[in-house]
C-alpha cells in the first residue's frame, strides 16, 4: 500500500498581482519504505512538494492521502498531531533550538506529542545512542561540529519513529565527507523501513536513491527507477 | 492537552535564561510596578495608623464645640474653619461644666501675636486656656507651672512659652520668672513646654499660653475660638454631647448654632481622606504596572520575531496554535510572576527599611493592595503577551523556517 498518494496537486502562489504555479498537476505515489530523491534547478518546487507532503504547507487544489487517510482538508490542530507522529523532517540548516542541549533538542517532538518524562529520557537516549552521539547529549548546538549538528537533528527527526522521514538538502550545509556520513545514516534508516525523501542539487547524492524524481517548472519532468 | 504545564514552564525557563538581558528588563519594569504598588500602600497605611495613634494620645474621650452648625453635623473643612453666626463665650464654657458626667471643660482661645524681649521679636500663636488645659490634653510642662487654677474671666499677666520660643528669646539665659512683651501687654514667664507634649493640631514648642482672659483682652474680643470638654466615660460620650447641644441651644435663644465634633467622627475623615489617597496612590502606581505590562508586549513581539525559525520548527515537529500559545503566554507569566515576586520583596525590604527610617509611620502593606499588586501583575502579563503569542502561533511555519 503507498504510504503517500498525491493526486493532481497544485500549489499557487500569488506574488503582486501575477500566480506562481510552484506545483502544477502533480500526481505521485510512494511505497511504504522507498527511498526517493527529488532534483531539479532552482525554484522547480521542490522545497515546495516536500513542504505539502510534511503538512507544513497545504495545496491549492488537489488530494493528499497520507496513509490511506485524506489528510488535505484535516484542521490545524489534526495536521499538527500528524506530522509529530508520522513525519521527521532534517532540514539544511539543522534548525536546532541554540539554548537547548542536543538531547533537550531531541526531546522537543516527544514534549510536544505529550509523552511522559521518563518514556522520553529514555527514546532519548536511544536515538542519541544509535547516532553516536551519547557523549554530546549535554552539548549546546554551538559545541558541535556541523555533521554532529545534523546527526541531532536526524535523531530528533526520528525518535518518534515516523513513517515518513523528509530532507531537504541534508547535506547542503555540510563539508563532502560529512554529507557523506549524513546520507549513510538516512540510508541506513531508510534500510530499516523508513520512507525517505531527499531533497538534492547534488547529481550524484540524488543517483543513489531507488527512484529518481527531475522536476521542472512545478512539475514532475521526469523518473528514473534504479534496478 | 498534549502539551504539559511543567513542560511550558521549563520551556519558558530555558528561553528566559537564553536571553537574560530581555528577561532582566521584563523582570525590572515588573518588579519596579509592584514595588511602588506595595510600599505607596504601606506608607500610606503607615500613615493611617500614625493619625489613629495621635488621636488615641489626644484622649478618646474629647469633644469638640465649635460655634456655626454644620449641616451634617459631622466633622466638615468648614466646620474647622468655623464660621460664626453666634460667638461662643467664656460663659457658655462655664455652663458646660455643671453636669456630672462632664470631666473637665477648657475653653480656648487663638491668635497670633509678636512676642518680644529685650529687642528679640518673634511672631507666635498665642494659646488663651486654662489650668485644666494640661490635663485634658495629656501635655506635660518642661520647667515651672502651667496656667494657674484661677477664675476663666479673670485676666493675669502670666505666660507659659514653648521651649523653641524660650531658646529664640532667652537663649541661654534662664527665663522662669522672667518678663516678656506680647504685643503691648507684659506677661511673667511661669513654665515652659517641652517636647513631650507634641500634639495634632498645635505645636506645643512653638506656642505662648495665657489666661484665657488675657488673650481675650489681647485680641480684642469676647469670644471663644472653641471650647474642649472631656467626658467622664467613653460610654457618656452621647450622652454628653446631647447636653452640650441642649445647654448652649437653650442659652443661645433656643437656636442650634453649634457643632459637636467627636474625636470619632474626625478620625473617621482622617481614616478616609488617607486611605482615598492611598487609593489614589496605589491606583498610580498600578498604572506602572500596566506599563510594565506594554513593555512586556513589545518584548515578546521583538522575542517572537528574533524567534521565528525556532517557532517554525516547533510547528514542523508537531506543536499546533495552542501549544505555541501556551508556550509564549506561559513565558510571560513565568517572567511576571518573578518580577512580581522579586517586586514584592523589594517593596517589603522598602517598607521596612521605611519603617526603620520613620519608626511613627508603621508601614505596613495591606493585604489587598499586595494581592491586588499580584494580581495586575500577572494579568498584564497574560493579557499583553496575548498578541505576540497570537502572532506567533498564526505564523507560517515554511515562511517561519526560510527565515534566518
Ligand atoms: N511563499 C512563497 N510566496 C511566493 N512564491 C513562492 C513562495 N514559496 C515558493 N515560491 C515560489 O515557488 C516556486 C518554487 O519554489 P521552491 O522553494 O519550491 O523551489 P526549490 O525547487 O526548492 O528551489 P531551490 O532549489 O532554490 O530551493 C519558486 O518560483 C518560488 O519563487
Ligand atoms: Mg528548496
Amino acid at each position: 500500500m503507498p504510504v503517500i498518494q498525491l493526486q493532481q496537486i497544485h500549489r499557487d502562489f500569488q506574488v503582486g498581482d501575477q500566480i506562481v504555479h510552484a506545483l502544477d498537476d502533480i500526481n505521485l505515489q510512494i511505497d511504504a519504505g522507498d527511498y526517493l530523491s527529488i532534483m531539479g534547478p532552482s525554484g522547480s518546487g521542490k522545497s515546495t512538494l516536500l513542504n505539502l507532503i510534511g503538512l507544513l504547507d497545504r495545496a491549492t487544489s488537489g488530494h493528499y492521502i497520507l496513509n490511506g487517510q485524506d489528510v488535505t482538508a484535516l484542521s490545524d490542530t489534526e495536521q499538527a498531531i500528524t506530522r509529530n507522529k508520522t513525519i521527521g523532517f532534517v532540514f539544511q540548516s539543522f534548525h536546532l533550538v541554540p539554548r537547548l542541549s542536543a538531547a533537550a533538542n531531541v526531546e522537543l517532538p516527544l514534549m510536544l506529542a505529550g509523552m511522559s518524562v521518563e518514556e522520553r529520557r529514555s527514546k532519548v537516549a536511544q536515538a542519541l545512542e544509535a547516532l553516536h552521539l551519547s557523549d554530546r547529549a549535554e552539548h549546546k548546538p554551538d559545541q558541535l561540529s556541523g555533521g554532529q549538528r545534523q546527526r541531532v537533528a536526524i535523531a530528533r527527526a526520528t525518535v518518534t519513529e515516523p513513517a515518513v522521514l523528509l530532507a531537504d538538502e541534508p547535506t547542503g550545509n555540510l563539508d563532502r565527507k560529512s554529507g557523506l556520513d549524513v546520507m549513510a545514516i538516512l540510508e541506513t534508516l531508510n534500510d530499516r523501513g523508513i520512507t525517505l525523501i531527499v531533497v538534492t542539487h547534488d547529481a550524484a547524492l540524488g543517483q543513489r536513491a531507488r527512484r529518481q524524481l527531475h522536476m521542472l517548472d512545478g512539475r514532475i519532468h521526469r523518473e528514473e527507477q534504479e534496478g | 492537552m498534549r502539551l504539559f504545564g511543567l513542560d511550558v514552564l521549563r520551556f519558558a525557563w530555558g528561553a528566559l535564561v537564553g536571553y537574560p538581558s530581555r528577561a532582566l528588563l521584563m523582570l525590572l519594569a515588573m518588579s519596579i510596578g509592584v514595588a511602588s504598588v506595595v510600599m505607596l500602600t504601606a506608607l500610606g497605611e503607615g500613615a493611617r495608623s500614625y493619625v489613629r495613634g495621635e488621636f488615641a494620645s489626644l484622649g478618646t474621650n474629647l469633644l469638640t464645640v465649635i460655634p456655626g452648625r454644620s449641616e451634617t453635623g459631622g466633622f466638615s473643612p468648614s466646620t474647622l474653619m468655623g464660621e460664626t453666626p453666634r460667638d461662643l463665650t467664656l460663659a457658655d464654657a462655664q455652663a458646660l461644666t455643671r453636669s456630672y458626667s462632664v470631666h473637665r471643660v477648657a475653653p480656648l482661645n487663638v491668635g497670633s501675636a509678636e512676642v518680644s524681649r529685650k529687642g528679640r521679636v518673634r511672631d507666635t500663636v498665642i494659646l488663651g486656656a486654662t489650668h485644666d488645659m494640661l490635663a485634658l490634653r495629656r501635655w506635660q510642662i518642661m520647667q515651672g507651672k502651667f496656667l494657674p487654677k484661677i477664675r476663666w474671666n479673670r485676666a493675669m499677666p502670666v505666660a507659659v512659652i514653648g521651649n523653641k520660643v524660650r531658646e529664640e528669646l532667652f537663649g541661654t539665659e534662664p527665663a522662669l520668672g522672667q518678663w516678656l512683651r506680647i504685643g503691648d501687654r507684659r506677661f511673667r514667664v511661669i513654665g515652659i513646654m517641652g517636647s513631650e507634649g507634641r500634639s495634632i493640631g498645635v505645636d506645643v514648642e512653638e506656642t505662648v499660653y495665657i489666661p484665657v482672659a488675657s488673650a481675650q483682652q489681647l485680641f480684642n474680643t469676647s469670644s471663644l475660638f472653641r471650647i474642649l470638654v472631656e467626658a467622664r466615660s467613653r460610654n457618656s460620650l452621647p450622652a454628653v454631647e446631647q447636653y452640650i447641644i441642649k445647654t448652649l441651644q437653650t442659652r443661645h435663644q433656643g437656636v442650634k448654632d453649634v457643632t459637636v465634633i467627636t474625636q470619632d467622627a474626625v478620625l473617621l475623615t482622617f481614616d478616609k481622606i488617607i486611605g482615598a489617597l492611598t487609593y489614589s496612590v496605589g491606583g498610580i502606581a498600578a498604572i506602572s504596572l500596566m506599563v510594565a505590562g506594554i513593555l512586556i508586549m513589545n518584548v515578546m513581539l521583538v522575542a517572537v520575531s528574533q524567534r521565528t525559525a525556532e517557532i517554525g520548527l516547533l510547528k514542523a515537529l508537531g506543536a499546533d496554535h495552542r501549544q505555541i500559545l501556551s508556550m509564549f503566554v506561559g513565558e510571560a507569566l513565568l517572567l511576571s510572576s518573578l518580577g512580581a515576586g522579586a517586586g514584592l520583596i523589594i517593596g517589603e525590604l522598602g517598607s521596612l527599611a521605611l519603617r526603620q527610617a520613620f519608626p511613627v509611620l508603621p508601614a505596613h502593606a495591606p493585604l489587598w493592595a499586595t494581592a491586588a499588586a499580584m494580581g495586575v501583575a500577572l494579568g498584564t502579563g497574560a493579557l499583553f503577551s496575548l498578541l505576540p503569542a497570537r502572532r506567533a502561533a498564526a505564523l507560517d511555519p515554511v515562511t517561519a523556517l526560510s527565515r534566518r
